[in-house]
């Protein structure tokens, strides 16, 4: 799950880490109030969406009277901010965080991550702040100085410290950055975080470090022990199509194709998909029934892929191992009638009762199309496709 | 021969009363020579009852010191899920096959880190298990699709599995065992470890390696496999038309700054002499002409 920026800043806080002061606000009255709150000189007016790259895409200015922090909370509020993450359509803008301006005279990065192969947290630093650090990694991975966090004894004090010696933080501010460094850790491990970034970090001119920015994503396993993050969760940044199939515990994802898919089991689904792209057509979702489809799941994932317009036509993908192939005709069969299905729509089985299943389909009066393996129905249905367009 | 799992091991069920432990310890104990394997369940305060005529302990270590079982298999709900497989390895037991799906990573992570002075092997969490054909499963696969054989099959997936074993018996190829390690982030064995046991398995002649988007570890078994392997290796991945950055059902799932990309892992397996396809349905065919 992922939260705004001004969030993961009050959860850091309260850990300990350095921020500069602000308010978040969603009305244009909000950020004026906020503005005179903070006091000045200087203020950032900072478009809160799911996404980086906000700077670039025009999302966060700089104002040093409360007359601009109103014009530039008019400009950004309300805005469709288009940034290297969200896609062409952009994402609009309908929260705002303003702050106080900081002396920055360094920027620096922090950032921690569960690393697959040390089965870890892993704590990346850089002296190369402000800037995109999957380019630093690219270009200068000799700039990214990375460390396996303990999980027994935490981050220490000697390797907080030396972390922070390696990006060039001077020793009078050596102390405080450490215990930044360790709030850090504290507040990745007791939210069950899975990335927390602070890009940048930054040095003042008073040798003080703090999170100019935050981002932090958590662990969708664990929310269940954190209904304090989950009442942080904004639904408007999220695709209203996944949001729907969560409801009904489906997974899915929205894609850019036309032919719509129905498969059980991530891995197969995402085959499903890759098999589609290798004979000439595009998947229009990614979605994954999972093991325990009934009539009604199915019936809801049919009626979230149509709500695609692009979709032109179903591919339905099973292999069935514990769900058996007649449960799942069955309930082929009723979502088909109950969604008054209008696009082609093809279907493979396999595995458990696998002939009954077939039975079903052909007995069922629909015009479905019966695929005897994956090649065949990705075959299928990007033909039925073509023969549309 | 096979591996980690044969006719003659003897497996506990953690979590045998709920819902889904009933469900698949029925179905495993019906499958070959089940009914002998599967000889003890636990659930704590549930000690002294039985299931099906398999006793209930309410520890692993009572389970274990009774039926002197030396694999568990773990159907615990998420948030008990990590501390059922603590508790297994404290009992000693010597290969944990962790079914459960959804356990927070920060549980895992700490188990792992509890796990690395014992030798207790985990497969999973978030897998469907392990199955020798003809002999014993442990898990949630469907038995009846499988037949022995000589080619082993490791991955990350549950249904893509079913799909490349069915592929494999439209070519009369029979399975020395299917490993399936799961799709989280932080899990036990990896594709290289079972890599490593199919390669000293003398039933084994071929294995189908069945890898996802997500993290470097079928980069790292190729290149094992180049310098290693004395067998013919095939290799899928899935998720060549995935989007960055979006998680694809499995926690580990997800292509992240610009790591873990379909197109990069096949090439890495491509340079180290496996044969690949980008045919998820040719997986079968594949297997059949590196075993001739």
């Amino acid at each position: 799950m992922k939260i705004h920026e001004y969030q993961a800043k009050e959860i850091l806080r309260r850990f300990g880490v350095a921020t500069p002061r602000g308010l978040p606000c969603f009305t244009l009255d909000e950020a004026l109030a906020a503005g005179r709150e903070l006091g000045g000189p200087v203020w950032v007016v900072k478009a809160q969406i799911h996404a980086g790259g906000r700077g670039k895409g025009g999302g966060v200015k700089v104002a040093r009277t409360l007359d601009e922090v109103k014009q530039h909370a008019r400009a950004i509020l309300g805005m469709r901010l288009v940034t290297h993450q969200t896609g062409p359509e952009g994402r609009v803008v309908k929260r705002l965080l303003i702050e106080e301006g900081a002396d920055i005279r360094t920027e620096l990065y922090i950032g921690m991550v569960v690393d697959r192969s040390s089965q870890r947290v892993v704590l990346m630093a850089s002296s190369e702040g402000g800037i995109d650090i999957e380019e630093v990694a690219a270009s200068t991975p000799e700039k990214i100085h990375k460390l396996a966090i303990d999980p027994v004894k935490g981050l220490t004090t000697d390797q907080a410290a030396d972390m922070a010696h390696k990006i060039g933080i001077p020793d009078a501010a050596l102390p405080q950055a450490a215990e930044l460094l360790r709030s850090l850790y504290r507040a990745f491990d007791e939210t069950d975080a899975s990335l927390a970034e602070i890009n940048p970090l930054i040095l003042s001119g008073d040798h003080r470090v703090m999170a100019l920015d935050a981002k932090m994503n958590f662990d969708d396993n664990a929310l269940f022990r954190h209904p304090e993050i989950v009442a942080l969760r904004d639904l408007d940044e999220e695709d209203p199509a996944e949001i729907e199939a969560s409801k009904f515990d489906l997974s899915y994802i929205s894609l850019d194709g036309n032919i719509g898919c129905l498969v059980n089991g991530a891995g197969l689904a995402m085959a499903t998909m890759d098999i589609i792209k290798l004979y000439g057509g595009a998947p229009a979702n990614f979605l994954d029934v999972g093991g325990g489809a009934t009539t009604e799941k199915v019936t809801e994932a049919f009626k979230i892929m149509l709500r695609n317009r692009n979709v032109q036509a179903i591919l339905v993908n099973i292999f069935g191992g514990i769900m058996k192939c007649d449960v799942i005709a069955h309930g082929v069969v009723e979502a088909a009638r109950q969604v008054k299905l209008a696009v082609p729509l093809v279907v493979r089985l396999e595995g458990t009762n696998v002939d009954l299943g077939k039975q079903i389909l052909a007995g069922s009066g629909l015009p479905i199309i019966s695929a005897g393996n994956m090649a065949d129905a990705a075959q299928k249905v990007v033909t039925a496709v073509r023969g549309r367009g | 021969m096979a591996i980690l799992i044969n006719q003659n091991t003897r497996v506990i069920t953690q979590g045998i009363t709920g819902k889904t432990g009933q469900f698949h310890t029925r179905a495993c104990a019906a499958y070959a020579n089940g009914k002998n394997c599967f000889v003890a369940g636990v659930t704590p305060g549930k000690g002294g009852q039985a299931f099906e005529g398999i006793p209930i302990y309410n520890t692993v270590a009572d389970a274990k010191a009774a039926s002197a079982a030396t694999v568990s298999v773990i159907y615990v709900p998420p948030p008990y899920a990590a501390a059922a497989i603590d508790e297994a390895v404290d009992a000693g037991i010597d290969l944990v096959i962790c079914i459960t799906e959804g356990i927070p990573v920060r549980d895992m992570i700490r188990t792992r880190y509890r796990m690395r002075a014992t030798k207790t092997i985990l497969v999973g969490p978030n897998c469907p298990g392990v199955i020798t054909p003809d002999e014993i499963k442990v898990g949630i696969m469907p038995g009846h699709i499988h037949r022995r054989g000589p080619v082993g099959v490791v991955s990350r997936s549950g249904t893509l599995t079913y799909e490349a074993v069915g592929q494999l018996m439209e070519q009369g190829l029979g399975q020395s065992t299917c490993v399936g390690i799961g799709g989280d982030p932080v899990n036990g064995l990896k594709h290289l470890d079972v890599m490593k046991m199919f390669n000293e398995d003398p039933q084994t002649e071929a294995v189908i390696m069945v890898g996802e988007i997500g993290g470097s570890d079928e980069e790292e078994c190729a290149r094992w496999v180049k310098d290693n392997m004395r067998k013919p290796v095939v290799g899928f991945i899935a998720g060549v038309t995935a989007p960055p950055g979006k998680r694809m059902g499995h926690a580990g799932a997800i292509i992240s700054g610009g790591k873990g990309t379909a197109a990069e892992k096949l090439a890495v397996m491509e340079e180290c002499g496996i044969a690949i396809t980008r045919n998820p349905a040719e997986i079968g065919k594949l297997a059949r002409s590196v075993l001739r």
